[in-house]
């Protein structure tokens, strides 16, 4: 079999697309990985497929490494010095993404990321949702607009903003600021958006827009969304994997993590008894 | 109740209340006195040096002192009266006097005329050592910071570089002396001056880089490449922006502080006198880089020190500080200015 990743090929320019398996087919594979910041290691022989389309949520302890392994997905790990995925593989749509014939741009354009604390630049919201076009030599002024009223309606914030696309992002208010960082990863059109906490942040009333984004999202992006937050957990994901201790505990539909789960420390920490 | 019976919260002497007067007493004096030194320096260069700036008839200010080269003054008695003139007039008026032609004269050099290729010449020594210092600190600062490996070696050439802010200039001039006049054959030049001047501001270029890029926020370097950009575009798009503000003021202050000094320029790039403005008789574009000029300090240090002094230096004296205080007070004032401008575009 020969099939050349779009994102190892950064020759070609354009990416070539990637045809879309169905629903439910495994898109991410993680194969046994052990994690290490330095000497300290933070994940122990993880193994989760993570699939097409779904929402996956990661939720455990504080420390438990839960941003380390979504880190892991699109290789923001690479940017502290020391770390390595010491045994292991993680694989997307078959392709080791640690392999060294990997273009870590490319793949973090497939793989896109909203951090836990909003990080909008300091530049207006037209500008920001261009950010990743540009970096891509796009500059066609229909093009760009197109694509931030697209981002923006797809990020639920179209109507807030419509009439101040040129003021500054950094105007925004908290939960408007996580949705522009939303529509920011959208706009490159990313195959996965990881998001770590993105609600760690926000009012309550914020919060219930971003789930509600998340369930619009869920037909077009495949998400891995890491939380605290045990019901926003049940309600928007469909599956749901438990850490602790850098080790995966659990991993199942969501319904069944909530309902009746097969291991005695998951249940404890999903009935709020400890973590 | 009257002032005079004692209740809960009667005040008592105590030694607290003892020091904190005296303390309050010395922190007060020190202020007082750096503010009279301050005000006696400043006061003195102002006061004497604006006798030489300004004049009491329009246009109130002394065109020819900014616009003329340092002259010889001449003064004689002349039918009984007591004449003052620059060199280039006293010649006109002994060829239009012929009587005048064995008059007896006292010189006294560089009292006459104005300073106007030291202003030319200390401008263009602060533009071009900014240019380099700017591109070499900044790039250094975005290595160190950015792309360098944390750890023992860079710990190390933070701690060099820091060194170097400490390194008296009169060394730097000799550096400059022995590397790019001597060794690298430029002679006293432009370009020597300019390197000179630019590795002395070195170090507060990168410290101030450095600091400035620090204070940018992570989330902003990381939500950039998680977008796919690559770390050069990150950094040229969005952190050197908001670093940029922060980087210049400091950096512009520093050229100002160096651009006063007269060791690091009086064996590379000062001449005493020079008669061609730096644009005059360029023969080639290398020209330019390859001749010394006059500059602002290093004037001072020659009509204070190397000179016969009299009544007459000291007009030249007071009036090329003042202009040079005013100088170097606009460059700092153009560098706040732009600093706010910029900091005002990109606020976080
Ligand atoms: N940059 C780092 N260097 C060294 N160790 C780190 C680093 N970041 C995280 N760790 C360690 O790795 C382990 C997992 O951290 P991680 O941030 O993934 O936890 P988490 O599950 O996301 O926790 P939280 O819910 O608090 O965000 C922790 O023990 C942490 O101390
Ligand atoms: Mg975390």
């Amino acid at each position: 079999m020969d099939i050349k990743p779009s994102f190892t090929s950064p020759t070609s320019g354009r990416s070539i697309p990637v045809t879309p398996s169905p629903v439910g087919s495994t898109l991410i594979d993680i194969d046994h990985v052990d994690f290490f910041y330095g000497a300290s290691q933070a994940l122990h022989d993880i193994n989760l497929k993570i699939e097409e389309k779904k929402v996956t949520a990661f939720i455990g302890p504080s420390g438990c490494g839960k941003s380390t392994l979504l880190r892991c997905l699109n290789r923001m790990n690479d940017l502290i010095d020391g770390t390595r995925v010491a045994n292991g593989q993680i694989k997307i749509r078959g392709i080791d993404i640690y392999d060294p014939s990997v273009d870590v741009i490319e793949l973090r354009k497939r793989v896109g990321m909203v951090f836990q604390k909003s990080n909008p630049f300091p530049k207006s919201i037209y500008e920001n949702i261009t950010y990743g076009l540009r970096l891509q030599g796009r500059s066609n002024k229909s093009d760009l607009d197109a694509v931030v009223e697209k981002s923006l309606r797809g990020a639920a914030l179209w109507d807030e903003v419509k009439d101040r696309l040129h003021s500054s992002g950094l105007g925004l208010s908290g939960g408007q600021q996580q949705r522009l960082c939303i529509a920011r990863a959208i706009a490159v059109e990313p195959e996965v958006i990881l998001m770590d906490e993105p609600c760690s942040a926000l009012d309550p009333i914020a919060t219930v827009k971003v789930e509600e984004l998340i369930q619009e999202l869920r037909t077009k992006f495949t998400i891995v969304i890491v939380t605290h937050n045990m019901q926003q957990a049940a309600r928007c994901s469909d599956k749901t994997a438990f850490f602790y201790m850098g080790k995966l505990i659990e991993f199942a539909d969501t319904r069944a993590i909530f309902m009746n789960p097969a291991n005695a420390q998951t249940e404890a920490y999903v009935s709020g008894r400890f973590g | 109740m009257s002032p005079s019976t004692r209740h809960e919260f009667q005040s008592r002497p105590s030694a607290a209340r003892r020091w904190e007067s005296a303390a309050l007493w010395l922190f007060r004096t020190a202020t007082y006195v750096i503010l009279i030194c301050g005000a006696l320096v400043f006061g003195n260069i102002v006061f004497k040096g604006s006798k030489t700036v300004f004049t009491t008839t329009a246009p109130f200010i002394n065109v020819p002192f900014f616009t003329e080269a340092p002259e010889s003054l001449y003064v004689f008695d002349y039918q009984g009266q007591k004449r003052e003139m620059g060199d280039r007039e006293f010649r006109a008026f002994k060829a239009t006097h012929p009587e005048a032609k064995d008059i007896k004269a006292e010189s006294y050099v560089y009292s006459a005329g104005g300073i106007f290729p030291c202003i030319v010449g200390t401008v263009l020594l602060v533009l071009g050592s900014m240019i380099i210092a700017l591109t070499l600190g900044v790039s250094a600062a975005v290595y160190l910071s950015e792309y360098a490996k944390q750890g023992r070696a860079v710990t190390l050439i933070r701690l060099a570089i820091l060194n170097l802010a400490g390194v008296p200039s009169i060394v730097f001039g000799l550096f400059g002396l022995g590397l790019f006049v001597i060794y690298l054959d430029w002679n006293v030049s432009l370009l020597a001056g300019w390197f000179t001047l630019a590795f002395m501001v070195l170090p507060v270029v990168i410290t101030a880089s450095e600091e400035s890029l620090k204070a940018v926020p992570k989330g902003f370097r990381e939500g950039s490449l998680a977008l796919g950009a690559t770390k050069w575009q990150t950094i040229r798009k969005n952190v050197l922006p908001y670093a940029l503000p922060g980087i210049l003021t400091s950096s512009i202050l520093g050229i100002a502080r160096v651009a006063g000094e007269t060791a690091p320029i009086m064996f590379t790039a000062a001449y005493v006198v020079r008669d061609k403005l730096p644009w005059e008789g360029l023969t080639s574009v290398s020209d330019f880089f390859f001749q010394g000029v006059m500059a602002l300090p290093y004037h001072i240090y020659v009509v204070s020190s190397k000179i016969p002094q009299n009544e007459y230096t000291e007009r030249v004296q007071y009036g090329t500080a003042f202009v040079f205080l005013v100088i170097v007070a606009l460059i700092a004032t153009c560098s706040i200015v732009l600093r706010n401008k910029l900091r005002n575009r990109y606020k976080w």
